[in-house]
């Protein structure tokens, strides 16, 4: 799915951008966007490092079993294939209350320490499992209890009132999320074997 | 009431970073007897190597989007889909922002800036702007960084999951605020 998705972006981007007289700026937005990608990962290294270091501490202390251990009940229902001790659950778990609680600058390089402990269990390392898919789609669902910063700052007083619509609409979002997750890793398109490449 | 609830939850969340960055190492050092800072220096090794893994992965995903938005077929897109949407109660209004959300994390918020100031704040379609902006996530962007970061190519069924969470964030957060300040 990916694969149509990149290309026909880039491919109605071309198109589009001949017809409308836009061709230059789709040359530039390429050139800049490549760029960009480079800045945007390089600026990460430090927070990465900065949250990477804080979690090594929290693994060897103990600390993220003992939360691993307090969430069982519902990481096993939404993770079966990933056994309820792995250190995977940990970082799934502070990743989810990262987000939970708006923290992206942390949500990040704690959820990349997630897929790392996911991959770990992979058998096919080019291949995405059930747990990773779950993972990635309760990210973008966006679980998140406190509104972003920047739109506390844009709506001001006004806030509050979005305070319980986001609430509801991000709920809404995760639970599709995961009915989506759980529908699809069974379908045949995208099931779990060799070659399959969509 | 729930203003200064509100008010004072976003207060509160200024503390979380502070806190955890000291109270980790606080529990390991004190109660566990961690040497904190040699665990801190060997985990943040690992900072770079990812960041630097991702890379040929980001520059796929944000060329192509960078691609897709300079050549203005967003806009194609939005005059299409404007008379379909608005048949379900979906106000045109919102549909560039609810587009370019799962695309663009940095171009959703000019979007939402840009409707807040020509709308007001206390409008219908700001208030709808704003919670979808806070239910939705940059899918494509999440979705880059997190397999790229383990080299993982083969995305299986988490792109349309995603994007599925995506469209019920967004078709949830127009009917939630129609429901509440309609």
């Amino acid at each position: 799915m990916l694969n149509y998705i990149w290309f026909g972006m880039m491919f109605i981007g071309v198109i589009v951008g001949s017809l409308t007289g836009n061709i230059d700026a789709v040359t530039a937005a390429a050139i800049d966007m490549a760029k960009v990608a480079v800045n945007l990962a390089i600026g990460l290294i430090g927070i990465m490092a900065l949250w990477l270091g804080v979690m090594k501490i929290a693994e060897e202390s103990g600390l993220i079993r003992v939360i691993a251990k307090g969430l069982r009940p519902m990481t096993i229902r939404l993770f079966p294939d990933v056994p309820p001790d792995h250190p995977a659950i940990g970082s799934i778990v502070l990743n989810m209350s990262a987000n939970i609680l708006g923290l992206g600058n942390a949500a990040t390089p704690l959820g990349l320490k997630a897929m790392e402990e996911l991959q770990e269990l992979n058998p096919n390392k080019e291949t995405a499992t059930n747990a990773m898919a779950m993972f990635l789609a309760l990210n973008t669902s966006s679980v998140q209890l406190i509104l972003p910063a920047t739109v506390v700052a844009l709506m001001g007083s006004l806030s509050s009132q979005i305070f319980i619509t986001t609430i509801v609409a991000t709920g809404m979002s995760t639970i599709a999320a995961i009915i989506a997750v759980k529908f699809l890793e069974k379908r045949k398109r995208f099931a779990l074997i060799e070659g399959n490449n969509s | 009431m729930i203003d200064s609830f509100v008010l004072g939850v976003n207060e509160f969340s200024k503390y979380i970073i502070p806190f955890l960055l000291v109270g980790i190492p606080f529990y390991g050092l004190v109660f566990k007897k961690i040497k904190v800072y040699e665990s801190f220096v060997e985990g943040a090794k690992d900072g770079f190597t990812i960041a630097v893994r991702i890379i040929p992965y980001l520059v796929a995903i944000l060329v192509a989007i960078g691609m897709f938005r300079a050549s203005g077929a967003l806009d194609l897109l939005l005059n299409f889909l404007s008379p379909v949407l608005s048949m379900i109660g979906f106000p045109p209004e919102n549909l560039p922002l609810a587009l370019m959300r799962p695309l663009s994390g940095s171009g959703s918020l000019g979007l939402l800036t840009d409707l807040i100031n020509v709308h007001g704040p206390d409008s219908l379609i700001a208030k709808i702007g704003a919670t979808m902006f806070g239910s939705t996530e940059t899918t494509f962007y999440v979705l880059a960084v997190y397999f790229g970061s383990v080299g993982v190519r083969k995305t299986r069924h988490a792109l349309a999951a995603g994007l599925f969470a995506d469209l019920v964030g967004v078709l949830s957060a127009v009917y939630i605020c129609q429901f509440f300040f309609g």
